[in-house]
């Protein structure tokens, strides 16, 4: 039973974060140690740009928390993942003190331009790097807990929950474009200074970020990973493939959705946050619907309900997004476009689940199935 | 209203009266009433739309009574209470179409149906990740699917599939079991063990199982109910029943 | 009848003459010309009443003049009046044939300017075109010159046009109100004749009067403002209905084809807002055609682009149903996010196609303009929109409920497999179902384009919209729809005062969102065990 709790069967898991451990090491040892000469430096936009691919994998991953293992189609994880960002580059605008463009030492640029004359009382604690990480999990993981409470209790399932979470993401956009909800209105939040002290520019911080990156992901993977393969995870894909049955069985459905859907918001904040140092900006157009949306076919394009795939896709879409939208700018929202269809179409359980699939049915072709009889 | 009565109003296990529920002007159930008494077994039958399932609906807190009373064990009431309250509380379901968890093992399946904590932390560090092995290998012999355990649900024939969903409701430790066409698509053989199977649990149990299958409820043995249009039309033993003119003119048939 | 008008008016005029005339050296228009040739503020000002009093034509175009700083006086107090191209003429209108040497401009400050609009006010009293009558009541009304009561109580007593005629009344009252003299019952009097047709307008008379008015006045006056306030907040009220049923009427257009392929396929189509920039785009192209070719057609030209933009984008959705929906029957999520790369390839096609910049729809004559009612003035297209989209509605209720494409569409919902048996071909209605329904959202664009950016995003700013009513109306259900629709919009315009637009629709999208968890099943459920099957 418990042995699926360890890692070591599971050879997708361990090679996923032997594979993460090499980057986590080489990326920044190959951007920090070798000169910019060398033919095998990595510059510091692609440590970055890998760092930006990592946390969208670790979005990827929350996503699929709910999604593949629990069948919560979220369109909203975007506005988790804005924020998560937003609780960070609040704490990153207060750390630029009286090196803002108008000097002040407690308002941020903007807050000076629109003549206020005092800190919201959202922005008060946010010079403290603890109580900015708090909110990082706090907030997403509170707003999807009240979403959630509201809506899994009376049983919005499919894809009504789908709509109301894009209606959420949307509002939250239009509430954020708003100058006087005190987050920058449109511009958002930007230039950003130091993080703990450390210039945000600088290499050697850059090469932190990711590795931060790399750690978060990894962490949030093992959690959910422990998560789906606990007897929680068992109730969580009963309830993805027959709700009512798990409910006459005496679960609790909406509480078990609940504690996926916070606990994934949450990972969804953290990604956010170690993605804005990295970006340099965080605005309303990340609450956009549509990134939440493209979010979902990173998952579906590297497997739904394998977590490993739903990194992996994320990091092949985003991959491809950065090549194409360079190379050929017009053709990358037919290619996305054509993604969507293709994969829903005819790849339903996406790289690692086909591989997996195909995997095994080689394995029964040579060998007879493990247990007993076959009638 | 409180949930619960400070005293006994019926001694019977499962108690409805006067149950009237409808669904956009058709009337389901009419002023339906009806008593199953602890260890007691019955068999229900009727033809289609007699409100047999939406009956079970209304005991397991899927649907709620228009009007009319549901109480469990003489005290509590159960249109207060919801599917998981009242799975809690000891009424287990076998639905009319087998619904087994697909995509996971038969055993996992059990592990999922064991009695016992079935909080959203407690499954996630409790003891359901460390079920004794005998426990469900217990329960497996019990309805004969012991050599399947490791493979997934999916897989399973029909029949197989009802016995699984049996052996979940017997995991379940319920007082009473509502069991919705357990042999619809089983062959005779299939059926024969089934009787017995239900036969076998009810002894400790409150059984009430719906079947359209003659042969199968002549060989449970029991009382027999027929419901139509929403209400009992005939009680009784099976002989009894099946002479029954207007459970000939409505059901069985000439 | 003219001589019994006029015997008092000349009366009236002679007695003013001489009560103002100040010599008999002159005629009285001369001795109001002098004076008005002046530097002297005090002067012109007492020329311009005079002249107010005399009222002849002569007096009416120096008075012009004066109002378009075209009036000047020689050295010999003589005025000339600039004309164009730089000729002089006088008063009378005899042109000068030289320029006379030594010209200066009679000058105007604030105090003048008053007298003179009020004195032009009182001249075009009598003017024979009504509107020119009415202005000039106006004018008087906001004046509120005491010297004018006299005219205006003549003006008044010849007057024969109703609408004229109440300006009139009203700009007298207003006189009266404000002359501290008049006794306290005319002063009544006036605030109840005021009262009735209270605006802005008054209630600012009202205000400035109330301070120093008698006790028996100022309680009239707060009797009256509260009158007035309480009929403006009603009239406000209508207006935020109409706006909100404008609103209401787009959001339905937007939704209306959503609630046949959501509503009553249960297709998750994402493209939708696609559908209905395909049909704003059809509108483009048919009028760049008509543009190009048949300029005469051009009113013509959205009444042509409704069945082109229903074929277009009909056409589009039947190869979209065929070539990927229909694989997806039964996985709605799965259609959900098939049909959004749908919506981005077609996005950026039409992006690559017209480019990403707006193009240009424009309206035909009988949408531009507006329509007065009730005081409000609402556009015509927004009126046209209301108009049309509730045909629409109700063409295609009719549709769903009198043909028998209609009923096969509802057998095939209701009960799939037993409308097979009965022969009909199942795959072939749902087909054209959503073929209708997308063909619906093109007529939708076609309307829409006459009030949004037609632009490759059109589509994008709708869906979740749309999606939230036929949600919120509850889904199968077209009256939910065109229910939900009209709330939500008349709602939308009744928070915008109170929160301003943006926020007034989070709060409504809020609200959606919490209803939907408390009746998922929106306001006109079916129930039923059916439903959850």
């Amino acid at each position: 039973m418990s042995r699926a709790l360890y890692l070591r069967h599971d050879r997708l898991g361990l090679g996923f974060l032997m594979v993460l451990c090499v980057l986590g090491i080489l990326v920044p040892v190959l951007n920090l140690a070798l000169p910019v000469t060398s033919s095998w430096h990595v510059p510091t936009y692609a440590m970055s740009l890998m760092g930006k691919y990592v946390c969208y994998a670790l979005l990827a991953v929350a996503l699929d928390l709910v999604w593949g293992f629990c069948g919560i189609l979220s369109l909203g994880h975007g506005a988790f993942f804005a924020l998560g960002g937003y609780a960070m580059g609040m704490y990153l605008m207060r750390q630029i003190g009286t090196r803002g463009v108008y000097g002040n030492p407690l308002l941020p640029d903007f807050m000076v331009f629109l003549n206020w004359k005092e800190l919201p009382l959202t922005w008060f604690g946010f010079s403290s790097f603890g109580y900015a990480m708090l909110m990082v999990i706090l907030v997403p993981g509170a707003l999807a807990f009240v979403f959630g409470w509201f809506a899994f209790r009376s049983r919005v399932t499919g894809v009504y929950l789908s709509i109301i979470t894009q209606a959420m993401t949307y509002a939250m956009m239009l509430a954020f474009f708003r100058n006087d909800m005190g987050f920058g209105g449109n511009n958002g939040l930007t230039d950003f200074k130091d993080i703990l002290g450390f210039n945000i520019q600088a290499q050697s911080t850059r090469a932190c970020l990711f590795i931060a990156s790399i750690l978060a992901l990894a962490g949030c993977y093992l959690l959910a990973r422990y998560m789906v393969h606990s007897a929680y995870g068992k109730v969580l894909i009963a309830i993805r493939d027959a709700e009512s049955r798990s409910r006459f069985l005496g679960y609790r459905v909406e509480h078990f959705k609940l504690l996926a859907f916070t606990v994934s918001a949450s990972m969804a904040g953290l990604a956010g946050a170690l993605y804005v140092p990295q970006i340099g900006i965080i605005n309303p157009s990340e609450f956009a619907p549509g990134n939440s949306i493209e979010a979902v076919i990173w998952v579906a394009v590297g497997g739904r309900g394998t977590l490993v795939g739903a990194a992996l896709g994320a990091v092949l879409v985003n991959f491809s997004k950065t090549w194409l939208t360079g190379a050929m700018p017009e053709i990358w929202l037919f290619a996305l476009g054509a993604l969507f269809i293709v994969v829903t179409l005819f790849l339903p359980k996406g790289i690692i689940g086909t591989a997996g699939e195909f995997l095994k049915n080689r394995r029964e072709r040579h060998a007879p199935a493990p247990t007993g009889e076959v009638r | 209203m409180t949930t619960t009565h400070t005293h006994e109003l019926t001694s019977s296990l499962l108690y409805l009266d006067g149950v009237s529920v409808s669904f956009d002007g058709f009337r389901a159930l009419n002023n339906l009433s009806l008593t199953i008494g602890a260890g007691e077994m019955r068999a229900i039958i009727g033809p289609n739309g007699a409100g047999k399932t939406t009956m079970m609906d209304v005991m397991t807190g899927k649907t709620k009574p228009d009007t009319g009373d549901v109480l469990y064990g003489g005290r509590i009431d159960l249109t207060k209470l919801d599917e998981a309250a009242i799975a809690e509380l000891g009424i287990g379901r076998k639905f009319q179409k087998p619904t087994v968890f697909e995509s996971q093992t038969v055993e996992d399946n059990i592990v999922l149906s064991l009695r016992g904590a079935r909080g959203a932390f407690a499954s996630l560090w409790g003891w359901r990740n460390r079920v004794p092995q005998r426990d469900i290998e217990q329960i497996l012999e019990t309805v004969g699917l012991a050599n399947h355990r490791k493979r997934m649900a999916a897989d399973l024939s029909h029949g197989q599939k009802q016995w699984l969903e049996i052996g979940m409701l017997l995991a379940q430790d319920p007082k009473v079991l509502l069991v919705d066409e357990p042999v619809a698509g089983m062959t005779d053989h299939e059926t024969e063990q089934t009787a017995q199977l239900l036969k076998d649990i009810a002894k400790d149990h409150a059984v009430i199982v719906v079947e359209h299958d003659m042969s199968f409820v002549r060989a449970l043995a029991c009382r027999v109910i027929c419901l139509h249009e929403g209400a009992v039309l005939a009680e009784g033993h099976i002989d009894a029943v099946s002479k029954d003119d207007r459970v000939i003119e409505v059901y069985l048939g000439r | 009848m003219p001589s019994r008008i006029l015997i008092p008016i000349v009366a009236m005029l002679a007695l003013l003459a001489s009560a103002l005339g100040t010599g008999a050296s002159a005629s009285p228009t001369d001795d109001a010309f002098a004076r008005l040739a002046s530097d002297q503020f005090a002067q012109i000002e007492q020329g311009i009443v005079e002249l107010s009093a005399i009222g002849t034509p002569e007096a009416a175009a120096a008075l012009e003049a004066l109002s378009e700083t075209k009036l000047f006086y020689a050295p010999d107090k003589s005025l000339v009046i600039k004309q164009a191209e730089g000729r002089f003429a006088s008063p009378s209108g005899a042109a000068l044939s030289e320029t006379p040497a030594g010209l200066k401009q009679v000058r105007i400050n604030n105090r003048v300017r008053r007298a003179l609009e009020s004195a032009l006010g009182s001249l075009t009293l009598i003017s024979p075109d009504p509107a020119k009558r009415k202005a000039a009541a106006e004018a008087v009304f906001k004046a509120r010159d005491p010297l004018a009561l006299p005219l205006i109580t003549q003006a008044l007593a010849r007057e024969t046009d109703a609408g004229v005629k109440d300006t009139m009344v009203r700009a007298r009252a207003a006189i009266i109100l404000a002359s501290s003299g008049a006794p306290d019952l005319e002063r009544i009097n006036a605030v109840d004749v005021l009262a009735e047709k209270g605006d802005q307008d008054v209630l600012a008379l009202f205000s400035t009067v109330k301070t120093s008015a008698s006790a028996s006045v100022k309680q009239a006056i707060e009797t009256a403002i509260g009158a007035i306030e309480r009929r403006l907040a009603l009239l406000s009220s209508v207006q935020n209905a109409l706006y909100g049923l404008s609103l209401g009427s787009v959001l339905l257009l937007a939704a209306i084809g959503l609630a046949i392929t959501f509503g009553v396929m249960g297709i998750i189509n994402m493209a939708h807002g696609e559908m209905v920039m395909i049909g704003a785009y059809t509108t483009f192209m048919v009028q760049e055609v008509i543009r190009a070719r048949y300029p005469a057609l051009f009113d013509w030209s959205l009444l042509i682009a409704l069945p082109l933009a229903f074929l277009t984008a009909g056409a589009v959705g039947l190869v979209l149903e065929r070539s990927i929906i229909r694989f997806l029957y039964g996985r709605p999520l799965e259609t959900l996010l098939a049909t959004w790369g749908v919506s981005l390839v077609l996005q950026q096609a039409v992006r690559s196609l017209f480019g990403p910049t707006n193009r240009e729809v424009g309206a035909p004559a009988f949408m531009s303009g507006s329509v007065d009612l009730f005081g409000l003035t609402i556009t015509s297209g927004r009126l046209w929109i209301i108009v049309f989209s509730l045909v629409v509605f109700a063409v295609l209720s009719l549709v769903l409920r009198a043909t028998s494409f209609g009923l096969k569409m509802r057998a095939v919902t209701q009960n799939r497999r037993m409308a097979a048996a009965m022969g009909i071909r199942t795959p072939w209605i749902d087909s054209l179902t959503f073929a209708l329904g997308s063909g619906i959202a093109g007529i939708a664009g076609v309307a829409l384009s006459q009030i949004d950016n037609v632009s490759p995003n059109l589509g994008q700013g709708y869906i979740i919209d749309s999606f939230m009513v036929v949600v919120f109306g509850g889904v199968g259900n077209l009256w939910g729809t065109l229910v939900a629709a009209l709330t939500l919009g008349v709602a939308n315009k009744f928070l915008e005062p109170l929160a301003g637009a943006v926020l007034g629709k989070i709060v409504v999208l809020v609200f959606i969102i919490l209803f939907i968890q408390k009746r998922p099943r929106g306001l006109f459920a079916l129930k039923g065990r059916a439903v959850e099957a």
